[in-house]
Order: C-alpha cells, then sequence, then structure tokens
C-alpha cells in the first residue's frame, strides 16, 4: 500500500503574524516557514505505519512555488520515500487544492491519504473533507489515533463532546489532530540521502486544473490593540478609575 | 554510551555567518572537489545573526563579484552620516569620526544576507545544515581537533531520553574551522585549551541590543546612518547608540554597552530603553510599531586581544577570534576577508599550520593594528577617550605605544566600593514594556523540556556572596530576563528561564565570579530574529 501526505508550507508557528501595512495580505518578507505542524503529524504517521509493516511507501506532495521543496526536501529527511511538487505561484483554496490533490491520488493510486485537520496559515480546515468527496472515499478527520486492519482504519477523532471511534474502509482520507502523535527530529545524515530521494515536479496547468477563487479576501487586519493598563495603589483607587471609565 | 554515527569531511564550518559561509564558499571556489560542510544551530541562516549593519562592501565584491548586480534583500546605500554628543535633553553635532565615514558601504540586514548567501553557497556544493548545534569538540588520538560533536535531541530536562531522543552525530574531518562569532561556545573551550590567549590581552565585548521598527510614513529617511554617545550612559562607561535608516518605512536601531562597565546596578536594556526616549529620538518612534528585536554580544577587545588562531586541527575567524574593527563598529567584512584567507590557506593543504602567520601579515589585522588605542582610550573615560581617539587617528595609528584591555569581568565594581552616579532616567512609554515583551519580539523558542542550557556552576554563590558583593547583576545583565531570584518555602533561589535566551553570551562574559557557561541547547532552538 501506499500513503499520500500532504504538505504545505507556512509561516512557522513561533513567528508573530504581522499584517502588511496596505491590508493586503501577512508579510512574510525575512519571515521563517516550516511544513504545517498537522501535516508534519500526518507525515509522522504515515511513517509509523510503514515503519510498522503495513505500508510500503509514503509519498510527500505540496502545492506551491518552487520554494515549497525545500519542506518537501524535509519531509524527504524525515523519512517519506519521494516527493511531488504541484507547481504554481498562486495560492490555492481548498477546493482548488483538493482538486488538485485529486489528480495526484488518481496517478498514484494510494491506500490512504494522510493530510492535517487544517494549515495555520488560513485555518479552513477543508481540503481534506473536499478530497474525500471528490474521491468518493470515506473521511476520517481529526484523528488522535489511527489503526489499519484488514483494508479499514479504526479512526478515533477529537470531537467537541470528547472522542468517537470510526472504522472506515480503505482507500480513505484522513486528518491529523494535534495529539495523533510527536514528529521525531531528522539525524542530519538523512538530509544527505533526502536530497538524493526522487522529487517530481508538475505544473498546475498540466494537472488541468484552474487556481481560479471562489472565495476573494477584502482585507486584513490586526487585532485591536489592547489599552495600556493602569496601576492602582488601593481598592478604593481601583473603585474610582472604573467609575471613571463608567464601568461602576 | 554507544558509537555515534559518523559523517567524514575535508572542512567543518562551525557557524554560517558571514566569515563561516565566505570560508566554505571560497573553498568550494578554489576547489570543487573538497567536501565541505556548515553546521549552524539557528532553526534557519541568519535566525540567530543580529548586526547593524552598515557594510562595507569591498569584501563582497572579492567574493562574489556581480553581486551588485542581484542585491541582498535589504540594501539600502548610504547616504549620510551624523554623529552626535546627547545629554539628557539636548544633543550636540560632533564632526565626524573618519572611521564613521560610510561614503559607498550599504546599510543591510546582516541576518538577511546570510540567508541570502546561503542558497548561493549550496550552490556551490556546500552542504549546510541549519537546526544542529556543534555542542563539542571531538578529539584526535594526538590531542588535535578532529571534527564536532552533534547535539543531541529529545533529552528532557531531567537528562533522560525521551520517546523522541536521537542521538548526535560526530562529524571527522582533518579541519574544523569555528566561525561562531563573538564568544563561540567551543572557541570558548579551545582558547583555553590549547592557551591560544597567553600572548594577548584578555578579551573585551560589548552588548548590544537591537530593535527593527517600522515608523510612520516619511519618517525614515533611507540611506541616513546616526551615532550617538553620551546620555544615557555616565562618562565612565563607554558605548553609544546607532541608527540606521532603511527603506520601506524601517528604521534598525540599537545601543551598545561595553561590559567592562562598573556599575553593578547598569541594566544594559533599560540604558538602550532610554535612549529610546531621548526628545531627538522619540518622535521618529512614536507612532510606529516595533518589528523584530534582540541582543548579541561584540567583540571588542581588536588589535591586542587577539588569540592565536590556529591549533591542531583547528581554525578561528570572525568575531570567534575578534577581528571587528571597534571604532567603526564594524565585523562583518574582517569575518569575510578573514574567512576568504582561511579558505585560501586550506585549499592549499588541508592543515591548520601556518594560518595565524598569515592572518597576521594580511590587511584583517593591518586595519585592526591602526585603530588599536582607540577604544582602550576610552578606559579613562569620555573626554580622555575622544582625545586618544584623534590622535590615534590623525597618526594613523602609527605612535608607538600600545594600550591594554581588562577582563571585562573584573572591571564590575562591588556594590559597597561603587556609588552609582545619578541616572536620573525617565518614565518610558514606547514598547517594549520590560524584558519579556522584548524577547516575544525576538520570537525565541526553547522545548522547555530540556536540560537547561545556562550552566551556573555554583548556586551557592549567587545566594550569598554575590547577592551581598554584586546584588545579582545577572538579574539587570541579561537583556532577555533570564536569571531572576525568587523566594519560596525554600529560601531564596536563582531561577533561570532558559526558554527566553536569546543566545547573546552576555551572561557568560560579565559573570563576575566566571560560573555562568553557556552551552548549545537543543539544535533549532533560540531566537528566530527576521530582518536583525
Ligand atoms: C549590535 C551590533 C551592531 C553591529 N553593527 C555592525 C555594522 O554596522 N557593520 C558591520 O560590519 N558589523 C557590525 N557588527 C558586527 C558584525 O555583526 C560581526 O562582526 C559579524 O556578525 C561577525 O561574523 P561571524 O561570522 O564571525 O559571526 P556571527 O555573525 O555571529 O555568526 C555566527 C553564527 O554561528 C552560529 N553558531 C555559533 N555557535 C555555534 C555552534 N556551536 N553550533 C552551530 N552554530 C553556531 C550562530 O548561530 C551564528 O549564526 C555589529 C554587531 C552587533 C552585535
Ligand atoms: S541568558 Fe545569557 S546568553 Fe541568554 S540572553 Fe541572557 S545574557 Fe544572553
Amino acid at each position: 500500500m501506499k500513503i499520500l501526505v500532504g504538505i504545505k508550507r507556512v509561516v512557522d508557528y513561533n513567528v508573530r503574524i504581522r499584517v502588511k501595512p496596505d491590508g493586503s495580505g501577512v508579510d512574510t518578507d525575512g519571515v521563517k516557514m516550516s511544513i504545517n505542524p498537522f501535516d508534519e503529524i500526518a507525515l509522522e504517521e504515515a511513517l509509523r505505519i510503514k515503519e510498522a509493516g503495513k505500508a510500503e511507501e509514503v509519498i510527500v506532495v505540496s502545492i506551491g512555488g518552487d520554494e515549497c521543496q525545500q519542506q518537501l526536501r524535509t519531509g524527504l529527511a524525515m523519512g517519506a520515500d519521494r516527493a511531488i511538487q504541484i507547481q504554481t505561484d498562486q495560492a490555492l483554496q481548498p477546493l482548488a487544492a483538493a482538486k488538485a490533490l485529486l489528480k495526484i491520488v488518481q496517478q498514484e493510486q494510494p491506500g490512504l491519504v494522510l493530510l492535517g485537520k487544517q494549515a495555520i496559515d488560513d485555518d479552513n480546515n477543508q481540503t481534506g473533507q473536499m478530497l474525500a468527496a471528490l474521491w468518493g472515499r470515506p473521511q476520517a478527520t481529526f484523528a488522535s489515533q489511527v489503526v489499519l486492519e484488514d483494508g479499514t482504519a479504526t479512526v478515533t477523532r477529537e470531537v467537541d463532546a470528547g472522542l468517537e471511534t470510526i472504522a472506515v474502509d480503505l482507500p480513505a482520507v484522513v486528518t491529523s489532530d494535534l495529539r495523533l502523535n510527536e514528529p521525531r527530529f531528522v539525524k542530519l545524515p538523512e538530509i544527505m540521502k533526502a536530497k538524493r530521494k526522487p522529487l517530481d515536479v508538475q505544473p498546475l496547468a498540466d494537472l488541468g486544473i484552474e487556481s481560479g477563487h471562489q472565495l476573494s479576501v477584502t482585507r486584513h487586519a490586526p487585532p485591536a490593540q489592547r489599552a495600556r493598563g493602569v496601576m492602582v495603589e488601593s481598592a478604593a483607587e481601583l473603585v474610582s478609575e472604573l467609575k471613571n471609565r463608567g464601568l461602576l | 554510551m554507544s558509537e555515534r554515527e559518523v559523517m567524514e569531511y575535508d572542512v567543518i564550518v562551525v557557524g554560517a555567518g558571514p566569515a563561516g559561509l565566505a570560508c566554505a564558499m571560497h573553498l568550494k571556489q578554489l576547489n570543487e572537489a573538497l567536501n565541505v560542510c556548515v553546521i549552524e544551530k539557528a532553526a534557519e541562516v541568519g535566525a540567530h545573526i543580529l548586526s547593524g549593519a552598515v557594510i562595507e562592501p569591498q569584501a563582497l565584491d572579492d567574493l562574489l563579484p556581480g553581486w551588485r548586480d542581484h542585491p541582498p534583500p535589504i540594501c539600502v546605500p548610504a547616504e549620510k552620516d551624523e554623529f552626535w554628543l546627547l545629554s539628557k535633553t539636548g544633543r550636540k553635532r560632533l564632526p565626524n569620526p573618519p572611521q564613521m565615514n560610510n561614503h559607498g558601504n550599504f546599510i543591510m540586514s546582516l541576518g538577511a544576507l546570510c540567508a541570502w548567501l546561503a542558497p548561493q553557497a549550496e550552490a556551490l556544493g556546500v552542504d549546510i545544515f541549519p537546526g544542529y548545534a556543534a555542542a563539542d569538540i571531538r578529539y584526535t588520538d594526538t590531542g588535535a581537533v578532529g571534527g564536532v560533536i552533534i547535539g543531541d535531541m529529545g533529552v528532557a530536562k531531567d537528562g533522560s531520553r525521551k520517546a523522541t531522543y536521537v542521538e548526535g552525530i560526530e562529524i571527522h574531518a582533518p579541519v574544523t574551522v569555528l566561525a561562531e562569532g563573538c564568544r563561540g561556545h567551543l572557541s570558548k573551550r579551545l582558547i583555553q585549551r590549547f592557551e591560544l590567549d597567553k600572548d594577548c590581552d584578555p578579551q573585551t565585548y560589548g552588548i548590544g541590543i537591537k530593535e527593527l521598527w517600522r515608523v510612520e510614513t516619511g519618517k525614515a529617511r533611507p540611506g541616513l546612518i546616526q551615532h550617538s554617545i553620551g546620555w544615557p550612559l555616565d562618562r565612565q562607561t563607554y558605548g553609544g547608540s546607532f541608527i540606521y535608516h532603511l527603506d520601506k518605512d524601517r528604521v534598525a536601531l540599537g545601543f551598545i554597552t561595553a561590559l567592562d562597565y562598573r556599575d553593578a546596578r547598569l541594566s544594559p536594556f533599560e540604558a538602550f530603553q532610554q535612549f529610546k526616549h531621548h526628545p531627538s529620538i522619540r518622535p521618529l518612534l512614536e507612532g510606529g510599531e516595533i518589528l523584530s528585536s534582540g541582543a548579541r554580544a561584540v567583540v571588542e577587545g581588536g588589535y591586542q586581544s587577539l588569540p592565536k588562531t590556529e591549533m591542531p586541527g583547528a581554525l578561528l575567524i570572525g568575531d570567534a577570534a575578534g577581528t571587528l574593527n571597534v571604532p567603526k563598529i564594524k565585523g562583518t567584512h574582517q569575518a569575510v576577508r578573514g574567512g576568504m584567507l582561511a579558505a585560501a590557506h586550506l585549499a592549499q593543504s588541508l592543515s591548520s599550520e601556518g594560518f595565524d602567520r598569515k592572518l597576521r601579515r594580511s590587511p584583517v589585522v593591518a586595519e585592526l593594528k591602526k585603530v588599536r588605542n582607540i577604544r582602550p582610550g576610552f578606559n579613562k573615560g569620555l573626554w580622555a577617550g575622544l582625545r586618544t581617539a584623534v590622535i590615534e587617528t590623525v597618526t594613523g595609528g602609527r605612535l608607538p605605544r600600545t594600550l591594554s584591555n581588562h577582563a571585562d569581568h573584573r572591571m564590575l565594581k562591588k556594590l559597597d566600593d561603587y556609588s552609582p552616579p545619578d541616572r536620573d532616567w525617565v518614565e518610558r512609554e514606547l514598547p517594549p514594556r520590560d524584558r519579556l515583551a522584548s524577547v516575544y519580539f525576538a520570537a525565541t523558542d526553547h522545548e522547555e523540556d530540556q536540560p537547561v542550557h545556562l550552566k551556573v556552576a555554583d548556586t551557592d554563590i549567587c545566594i550569598s556572596q554575590c547577592t551581598e558583593e554584586y546584588g545579582n547583576p545577572c538579574t539587570r545583565f541579561c537583556p532577555a530576563g533570564v536569571y531572576e531570584m525568587v523566594e519560596d518555602q525554600s529560601g531564596r533561589n536563582l531561577q533561570i528561564n532558559a526558554a527566553n535566551c536569546v543566545h547573546c553570551k552576555t551572561c557568560d562574559i560579565k559573570d563576575p565570579y566566571q560560573i555562568i557557561d553557556w552551552v548549545t541547547p537543543e539544535g533549532g532552538s533560540g531566537p528566530n530574529y527576521q530582518n536583525l
């Protein structure tokens, strides 16, 4: 069985997100970029399934400009066998991303597609669900545990009420939640090995996908700044400050 | 312990700063067949680099002819120099010292420059490994340096192995080039072990704290370079500010305080924040926002403190050796030139022998010699220093005298022996409110569950002797608020908030008892500087 894992290049979770002064988007100038953390967890899960002897090959796929090859190489260094870049300079919205991934699914015929539950840049949480629907296969989202047996995946899902366990027939789409696993550190020699692993580049247009948008973003704005606090010396002062502000 | 996995290279470079990258690139330019790797503790090249930076471009011309046609992302030609003497409420324009004439230079972000160099080095065939710390030296049977040991990953705070544990590998090579920058932790060990500093003065340092701001439209004047001395420091303390105006409404500003200061009560962080509130500076910043901030020690000892730069199996280059020109506060061109010189030397023989002599005969050291007396001239205060600076500049450093340097940590006065000047500092309003708020802009990140990377040899000294004698100056000189004295049921204790550390190395330098040892944390941890 092959496992296909989607990884997206996003602004690192440690970086303070700053909106461009003209509101046209998020400032990524000189900003550290990483694999979306949920995708890293998805890849770790795929690698563990392979190491347990339940899959033969792990393929990482990313949609983006040539910069995202950096994240694909990291995925290869973690242990993926080969990589596919769907090349485009446009930022795709979930439906277009799902359609593009579907093309790769059709090419590769994986037994399992593992994605992050959402990307931390736009928090859409849609691509996995859309891909499953387009592909006509089951989905199990927000996975905190995945057990594969006899052509089914038993997946524990993190839902609002607690945990829910479902069984889905393979092939299926599973999206990972935070507690699924803790991704591994890359050993330095693996980086060298990753340089020699295959990385296939497929232009988005060649897949017959249009990057057109269904949604249009009108403006980006940072959250309102909190006003400066005042230190009060006594309870009496606190009361009078509150009264001044019409809060009492 | 198990045998560590081994990788072999012809040359290992520790540190992807300008010195290390220039050395690695030039090695490949001279001999493509050499296997060269660069180890970098930051998660990405440039993320631990903090500089001014007004850069003299000639060394870059040598390394990368044609770079001016494809400049790095932040690169503004120097337009105008201003040099000011500040008092609390006023300022006076001073004539520009010739070292500060920046005509023909460029204002850049050194972090961005290094991030821009890295892919070019890779294109030349250099293997760069960001996110891995060179944690220790590997010695050969003869006691020579034989490579480095990469730090283990996934070790818990108590030293036990977590589920994610990965043992660091060893990298072996005939030559290791230490390009760790100012106060490199492996460089420090090697200088001690091979007594590389036995024939020179002690090294001296400063602490530079910097912020990158986006100011209100129209306030930045791209290419303007402003330096100041005087307030908020007293006349006995060497230091000053820089303000470099960039494009896109950005301004880089910072303050350097020499670490030979005497006043144990001084906080260099606070001095910088005070400077920002000077009536001539504050209007520039009001209405703007901080984009990024951080701190880094600067090496100031120059010519008389330059250690021997070779030892069996290894070389020191750049600020790890101490080639920065202090009166100019420029070390980048020196680092690049020194790195290229090391490459030229190694391309001939893959042996460290003979490098030190070549360096001392090179323009790198000639430049240091010329200005050698300027910085120590300030040991007697601001006016004496300015006087020496004029004399030494006029004579081009040819007077047959060399003033000496003293170890910074010995200069701190005990509380009882020193009455601090009346600092008369102002109430602050500009961000950041405090050091914690500042660390936020450094985006520093350390996995909490890992061994504390600030090794304090004897915390009993902190609680008793240091409290009495110096009032725990670590709680003030650390720009990130890492050290705190806390009181709980068990009494007064030193608390080390290691996760906040920005790797500036000040504590390792200034601690008066020399019991703090900065070691590399898990690779990839530390600040994530953006364009500093
Ligand atoms: C506030 C300030 C202002 C300055 N202004 C200017 C200026 O205007 N113009 C100018 O030319 N110069 C300026 N300098 C000096 C200049 O920044 C330095 O001279 C220059 O950075 C030295 O380069 P380097 O390569 O030797 O070291 P660094 O630039 O310090 O690079 C060292 C690299 O090694 C890495 N490293 C260290 N130890 C290890 C380890 N054990 N394992 C793995 N990686 C490691 C570090 O993370 C870092 O990336 C300034 C410095 C400061 C602090
Ligand atoms: S702990 Fe030391 S190295 Fe870290 S930020 Fe503080 S002074 Fe600098």
